[in-house]
């Protein structure tokens, strides 16, 4: 009754555009799930710092902006930036940069929190220090705070990189090839769902737990560093 | 009202939220979220103390199947396993349950299975971080006054982690709730799925999705409201009640 074969008959057009995004479609999990973690850390950092500001107007919009996203369901604001950023911009923005703004937007409000806990995990007199021996107010943030706070970070850091992985399966919903569309085209055609979506599951679970793995190498190794 | 920007022209027209089906839409969508986050939950919590206590039991067997539980289902997306509770289980059942399945809303269940399983698994690793911060000596101190490990676990080490987990707690449900948007992938009619049916009708995409954002911010901050009120209520005195979500 299970037959594993769709799989292997479909395996080339699953991975190689479904996962990478080399093909006709686009598409591609990693090319999505790699700029969005980067770009998204990114701004992550500013508005981490942002909500840290002993200025007031820096750090109540950076507030209301974590606040915001993270009362809001990732799909709600996926289905914002597909029908606002084409009016906006009175272009057609194909369903990447729709599918990656969002991710990026959205992400970075998370990862705002997970860098502003780690910058004030590290103590206070730690930027005394660093203004005492005459340090500019940017050269102890970057030489002296990010770095030990960044080591803190890692282990929600991984965590999130996690979240935002499997995130990227809501792309599908725009119409974005990703894995999880690419195994929907597959079962319209093959009508074998159990075996494509267990296979597309075991493929997210690899790159999620060696992801976790690693982590909690990379953590064992700083705890003793 | 009309709004120009750049050269950018859109109507408002804010009637549209209540003309027509529009509000029965919305409050039929609010009632299916909270009606499916609310079974999901309940699941999800009882898999969730479950397999979390069992991760910590002294017996190999136990612990290596809830760790499989735990690992498989909440590192894999929760689309996927609404698409695979969906359309994947059903056609393996026998022909009178699935039947009686789809006769019987099969989406709603398969859409409250995907979110309980996997946030079961999430909810799971929170209980277990929980019942980890609570000393070893209590679980003796159970043992040496002659209960069972059944007991001890029922009467002694999972009430008082309860009680220390309710700020992560709160997050995952929070993020229970949020991930219900999900099901309309597969056509459960909640919030975001009616939110989409009144911008398919109305063509008035910035009504539909704010009123559907508010809703959802404000569900979101009212359960996190009662929560803390929750957690000043249930709060151990003399144990500073945080324990890292997982």
């Amino acid at each position: 009754m299970l037959d594993f074969g769709v799989v292997l008959s479909n395996f080339k057009f699953l991975i190689v555009q479904g996962f990478l995004g080399v093909g006709s479609f686009g598409g591609g999990t990693l090319r999505l799930a790699i700029p969005a973690i980067v770009l998204g850390f990114l701004l992550g950092i500013f508005i981490g710092l942002a909500r840290l500001a002993n200025v007031a107007w820096i750090r109540f919009p950076a507030t209301i902006y974590v606040e915001f996203f993270r009362g809001v369901p990732l799909v709600m604001v996926i289905f914002w930036f597909w029908f606002i950023i084409p009016q906006l911009l009175q272009l057609p923005i194909p369903e990447y940069g729709v599918a990656l703004t969002a991710f990026v937007i959205f992400e970075a409000a998370y990862f705002g929190e997970i860098v502003r806990a780690g910058v004030q995990s590290v103590p206070r007199g730690q930027a005394e220090a660093a203004t005492a021996v005459g340090l500019r107010g940017s050269q102890t943030l970057r030489f002296v705070v990010l770095p030990q706070a960044l080591r803190n970070m890692i282990p929600s850091l991984v965590t999130q990189i996690i979240v935002l992985f499997k995130d990227t399966s809501l792309a599908s919903i725009i119409g974005y090839v990703d894995l999880t569309k690419a195994a929907q085209i597959v079962n319209n055609r093959e009508i074998r769902p159990f075996e494509l979506y267990l296979f597309i599951a075991v493929v997210y679970w690899i790159c999620t737990y060696s992801m976790s793995r690693y982590a909690r190498r990379l953590e064992r190794r700083l705890a003793h560093a | 009202m009309r709004g120009r920007w750049r050269g950018v022209k859109y109507d408002f027209d804010w009637s549209v939220l209540w003309s027509g089906e529009s509000g029965g839409w919305l409050l039929q969508g609010i009632l299916t979220t909270l009606e499916i986050s609310a079974l999901a939950w309940l699941l999800a919590v009882a898999l969730g103390i479950l397999s979390g206590a069992m991760r910590t039991v002294p017996f190999a067997p136990l612990r290596a199947i809830a760790t499989f539980y735990v690992e498989f289902f909440r590192n894999v997306p929760i689309l996927v396993w609404m698409f695979f509770w969906y359309f994947g289980v059903p056609p393996l059942l026998p022909h009178a349950i699935r039947d009686w399945l789809f006769n019987h809303g099969a989406e709603f269940w398969a859409g409250m299975f995907a979110l309980g399983v996997y946030h079961g698994a999430r909810m799971s690793e929170v209980i277990r971080s929980g019942i980890q911060s609570i000393p070893k000596t209590q679980f003796e101190a159970s043992m040496a006054m002659g209960l069972t490990v059944w007991q001890a676990y029922w009467l002694v080490i999972v009430p008082v982690a309860l009680r220390l987990i309710v700020p992560p707690a709160t997050n995952e449900s929070l993020n229970l709730l949020k991930n219900s948007s999900v099901a309309l992938t597969i056509s459960v009619a909640e919030l975001t799925f009616q939110t989409r049916q009144i911008e398919t009708y109305t063509a008035k995409a910035i009504e539909a999705l704010t009123a559907g954002t508010l809703i959802y911010l404000v569900l979101c901050v009212s359960i996190a409201i009662i929560m803390a009120r929750i957690e000043r209520r249930f709060a151990i005195p003399g144990l500073i009640a945080r324990v890292g979500a997982g």
